[in-house]
């Protein structure tokens, strides 16, 4: 249902979401008008979900980012909808994701440093329900972060 | 670091919600004028809490109906560069993201795909072929929502 033009504008987008229309429509080769038709039908289709602004953490004083691997007690039906209902209500989680594999839940966790990620680890994290199990990775470096895709 | 007060915090909420909104518009719904507005956003803009915009896609109807994360460990510690394989994993157009962590594994990617047998290709043509790659555990993503984190 995407033709060779919405792929082609995908892709523009992707790679420099930041471009403003006019030049995002002449890379594309659409006029601004045809342009800004194509955007408004992709968002009516869903294809795009929004445009976001995005926040650089380490400037708002959030130097420490960890990525918390869970496994839920699965005897336990309603494990995931109230584990993530509870998680949403977290400040300072920024991403939830749920997997098929050994991991059932990663969360990324945003703390001003380490002593602040413990406090938040064992009084908001630790009190979730229906945890099993907890593996941390700590983010040292982001190689690669772009939102290319090979449309 | 950069002082933000709540008026501040409303502005950023409103454009992690929707950064097409014009500052006019921002403004409108907090109750600001557009040139307070403006001069807020320009000088988060400024201090570098507002770097850019990110396009969120529905992965699947873009055509990509498989999103794995996979934690890798590498093999030889020591007799691998860690910027060879950086690059290498860096040059995978399926690759969209690679974090260097501590801890289990030494990398998280996040790689995408068509479907679960082009998932194979790219794992077994690409990812197991990377210099000095180990130990990889996948683990196929189901849902996922961004928040928009601790912005007060």
């Amino acid at each position: 249902m995407l033709d060779d033009t919405d792929r082609r504008l995908l892709r523009q987008m992707l790679a420099t979401p930041d471009a403003a229309g006019t030049a995002l429509a002449e890379r594309v080769g659409l006029s601004p008008a045809a342009l800004s038709r194509r955007i408004d039908r992709l968002r009516d289709q869903g294809v795009i979900r929004g445009i976001h602004a995005e926040i650089n953490w380490p400037a708002m004083g959030y130097a420490v980012e960890v990525s918390l691997r869970i496994a839920l007690d699965k005897t336990e039906p309603r494990a995931f909808d109230e584990f993530q209902a509870a998680a949403r209500e977290v400040p300072e989680v920024a991403e939830i994701q749920t997997f098929l594999g050994r991991v059932d839940v990663r969360l990324l966790i945003l703390a001003r440093d380490m002593a602040h990620y413990q406090t938040i680890y064992r009084d908001r994290i630790l009190t979730l329900p229906h945890i099993a199990d907890i593996e941390a990775l700590m983010q040292v470096a982001t190689v690669k972060s772009d939102q290319a895709l090979p449309i | 670091m950069i002082d933000l007060d709540d008026t501040d915090r409303r502005i950023l909420r409103a454009l992690v919600a929707d950064a097409t909104q014009s500052a006019g518009a921002v403004g409108r719904a907090l109750g600001l004028s557009q040139p307070a507005t403006w001069r807020r956003i320009n000088r988060m803009q400024d201090a570098g809490v507002l770097t850019g915009r990110r396009v969120e896609i529905d992965l699947e109807k873009a055509g990509f109906g498989v999103t794995v994360f996979l934690g890798v460990k590498l093999a030889t510690k020591g007799r691998v560069s860690l910027e060879d394989f950086e690059r290498a994993v860096s040059a995978i157009p399926e690759v969209q993201a690679v974090h260097h962590v501590l801890g289990l594994y030494d990398y998280r990617l996040r790689v995408v795909a068509r479907d679960i047998s082009d998932f194979e290709r790219v794992l077994r043509r690409r990812i197991m072929t990377l210099p000095g790659v180990g130990d990889v555990e996948a683990n196929v993503l189901l849902s996922e929502e961004r928040l928009p984190g601790p912005i007060g």
